[in-house]
């Protein structure tokens, strides 16, 4: 089958790969009719996580038919039409039973390197690193989805793939970064990033009552959708954003913080962003952590701080002080995307939401490369990518 | 506690801790950097060309140092990790000069990259050393010790173990173990170099649902003794096994130091070991990746297949 592979730092390239074949009582093969390019991705593009290997298929946004089954599976037949989570998870283990299923304690064959270095293991993720199970992806003709008959989630045919494909990551994952920060009426909540994780953050703040959202990043087009889904926004190269956070709430700064951009943030001083670019490529720090040092900073007393964007290894001047001695709470954590995404699927089906409004890009599997420069470089107008095979 | 063990005055010990400490953190950022930058971590060590030998032998010695210094800060048998790193030292000296007469060196950059390498052996061996001399570091025993908690009763726990039939479906380095009538049992694992050692067993104590322990008895190829207990775990979460091990590695503590090298982290083995015990107990199989067909690994994590499916 045809899949696109990691090569290395800055090189992906689609090549022909052997078809996936059940390995696992609880596997099914799945016929990829969309998949999508995630800023995660991005990370790995950029080499920045760590263990990935030269021919790792990438991908782990992807839904399909299934065309096989593995003799331990129930409730799922050959022709069901499926939308994968992209953690991998068994769901009888204790962390899956309590329904955080980013962190289930059997699908990472690999968890003794990420023992190293994150102190446990979380969940294996598809197609993203050994370290993280080094399962290949979803970027493919084709995927081995582990453990589906919990996974993989049933969807009817009258809805179109663009409308449910996000439910794999970016909806349900935004929609934890308004969870976790336990956004409600009343709230006012600052986003930052407004690539596709923070437009749906946006949205489910929203969904969640949330009376205002400001947005922030630097790409207008990014804001001005961000402005479509009823954002307010802030261009961080333009303002000095904790002040006009301040000013645009009484001076008490946003009941609610959410990071959605993660590890390589830019900074708007270009000498500050030089001196944690510098620090991260000789590794003295793995993360550039502008915009978590801004929101812990922004935020009001008492607050909340939620980081949904990726991070993957130690960090350097973390406001300790600001965070404790203004009763500040922080959650992260990769999405628990099973928990949410029945949910989620019901608000699609009632017309809350659609979610294909952050799609700029559609081209074939083949263009993989194209589709990661364009997505990097933020080309073109771009918000998010999908891919068919 | 220690303090007030040595009435408040510093220790070798403590001096021992504190270099051991430090060392672990300069493995990890060396290590970081090996890996995010072979190619330029290179250069400064005085290798002047680039080249795919190059960056492999630069990112390989990079999980090596962070293997090392995460092993190091986890105060868990800090000096094997010690030791590890002495024995790391030496190959560093050895692929440098390596690398330096087949790729071209730039002879101030070496000598300066050999001069830090001799000094930062020293500290190794002055740390590792301060740590060794341990009165329960029994001189050539070996010790690993490993948890893991399963969803599921104590007494369904226990009886998957009690069948030691049972145990080559989870533990690695086990070919087979037949329990004879007499309750003896015969084991045979994988040694070193793929040879097969054996050992004649027997049960020393057997409490259900509580405790197993056995010893090897008789000539055995590696001496060994080991024990699995079984507790509730808190909040209703299911079972705590708790498995510990004592053997005699072939070949000394030598021997355990160049296994080590080689990724054979005893302490390592056995959380894989337990780790699978857990996915057959809970999802009645071991789970298998296209990077790590055989299941959980860490040993192999230098050889992983790409995440690819297996053809
Ligand atoms: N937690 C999870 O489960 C999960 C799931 C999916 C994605 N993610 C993470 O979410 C993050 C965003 O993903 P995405 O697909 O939207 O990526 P993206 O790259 O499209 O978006 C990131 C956005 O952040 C903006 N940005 C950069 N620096 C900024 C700053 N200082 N202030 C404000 N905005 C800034 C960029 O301009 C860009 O628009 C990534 O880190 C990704 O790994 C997490
Ligand atoms: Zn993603
Ligand atoms: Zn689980």
């Amino acid at each position: 089958m045809r899949a696109n592979c990691w090569t290395g730092k800055r090189s992906v390239e689609v090549r022909e790969v052997p078809d996936p074949t059940i390995l696992n009582r609880r596997d099914a093969i799945v016929k990829i009719t969309s998949t999508a390019i995630c800023g995660s991705d991005l990370h790995l593009y950029n080499g920045f996580i760590p263990t990935m290997r030269e021919g790792d298929v990438l991908g782990h946004e992807f839904m399909g038919e299934v065309v096989e089954i593995g003799p331990g599976v129930d409730g799922l037949s050959v022709g069901d039409r499926v939308v994968v989570p992209f953690p991998i998870a068994c769901g009888v283990c204790g962390a899956c039973e309590r329904g955080m299923t980013a962190l289930c304690e059997n699908s990472n064959p690999n968890a003794g390197i990420a023992e190293k270095l994150l102190g446990h293991s979380p969940a294996a993720l598809f197609g993203y690193s050994h370290m993280l199970g080094g399962y290949p992806g979803g970027q493919a003709e084709y995927a081995r989805v582990p453990f589906a008959d919990f996974g993989a989630l049933k969807v009817e045919s009258d809805l179109s793939d663009e409308k449910v494909l996000f439910l794999s990551d970016i909806f349900p994952t935004g929609y934890m970064g308004a969870d976790m920060a336990e956004v409600g009426p009343g709230d006012v909540v600052a986003v930052w990033g407004a690539g596709p994780v923070g437009q749906f953050a946006i949205a489910s703040c929203f969904l969640r009552g949330a009376e205002r959202v400001i947005a922030i990043d630097r790409i207008d087009h990014r804001l001005r959708l961000a402005q479509e889904t009823g954002a307010e926004t802030l261009d961080f190269e333009q303002v000095s954003v904790p002040e006009a956070l301040a000013e645009m709430t009484g001076g008490r700064g946003p009941d609610k913080c959410i990071d959605a951009v993660g590890m390589e943030a830019h900074h708007a001083n270009h000498a500050l962003h030089a001196y944690d670019r510098a620090k991260q490529a000789a590794m003295l720090e793995t993360e550039r952590p502008h915009v978590l040092r801004e929101a812990v900073m922004s935020c009001a007393n008492g607050g909340i701080v939620s980081v949904i964007g990726v991070y993957g290894g130690f960090t350097d001047k973390f406001p300790m002080g600001s965070f404790m001695n203004r009763y500040l709470t922080m959650r992260a954590g990769q999405c628990h995307v099973h928990r949410y995404m029945p949910t989620l699927l019901d608000h699609v089906r009632n017309g809350d939401i659609d979610p294909s409004f952050v799609i700029t890009h559609r081209m074939p599997l083949d263009d993989a490369p194209k589709g990661y420069r364009t997505f990097l470089e933020k080309a073109d107008d771009c918000e998010k990518v999908v891919l068919t095979p | 506690m220690r303090a007030v063990l040595s009435s408040g005055r510093t220790t070798g010990r403590e001096t021992a801790e504190e270099l051991a400490r430090g060392l672990g953190m300069f493995s990890l950022a060396l290590g970081s950097a090996q890996l995010a930058a072979p190619v330029a971590v290179a250069r400064l060590a005085g290798v002047r060309a680039d080249g795919p030998t190059v960056r492999g032998v630069t990112s390989l010695c990079g999980v090596r140092e962070l293997v090392q210094g995460a092993g190091i800060l986890s105060g868990r048998g800090t000096a094997g990790w010690l030791w590890s790193r002495v024995a790391g030292d030496v190959l560093d000296v050895a692929t440098l000069a390596v690398g330096a007469a087949r790729r071209g060196a730039a002879p101030a950059r070496l000598g300066l990259s050999l001069a830090a390498l001799a000094g930062v052996t020293v500290a190794d061996v002055v740390a590792a050393r301060g740590l060794s001399r341990r009165g329960d570091d029994g001189a050539d025993e070996c010790r690993a010790v490993a948890a893991v908690t399963v969803n599921r009763s104590r007494a369904e726990t226990y009886r998957h173990w009690s069948d030691l039939e049972h145990l080559p479906e989870f533990m690695a380095h086990l070919r087979s173990v037949r329990v004879e009538a007499s309750g003896r049992s015969h084991w045979e694992a994988v040694g070193p170099a793929g040879s097969t050692v054996r050992w004649d067993a027997e049960i020393v104590e057997d409490r259900e649902d509580e405790v197993i322990s056995w010893r090897s008895v008789g000539d055995a190829d590696v001496e060994n003794t080991g024990s699995v207990r079984f507790r509730d775990a808190a909040g209703g979460r299911g079972t705590e096994v708790v498995v510990e091990l004592r053997y005699r590695p072939p070949g000394g503590r030598a021997g355990a130091v160049a296994a080590k090298l080689l990724g054979e982290e005893p302490n390592q083995q056995l959380r894989d070991d337990l780790r699978r015990f857990k996915q057959v107990l809970e999802i009645g199989e071991v789970v298998r990746s296209e990077g790590s067909p055989t299941g959980q690994s860490t040993r192999q994590q230098l050889a992983q297949r790409p995440a690819q499916p297996v053809a």
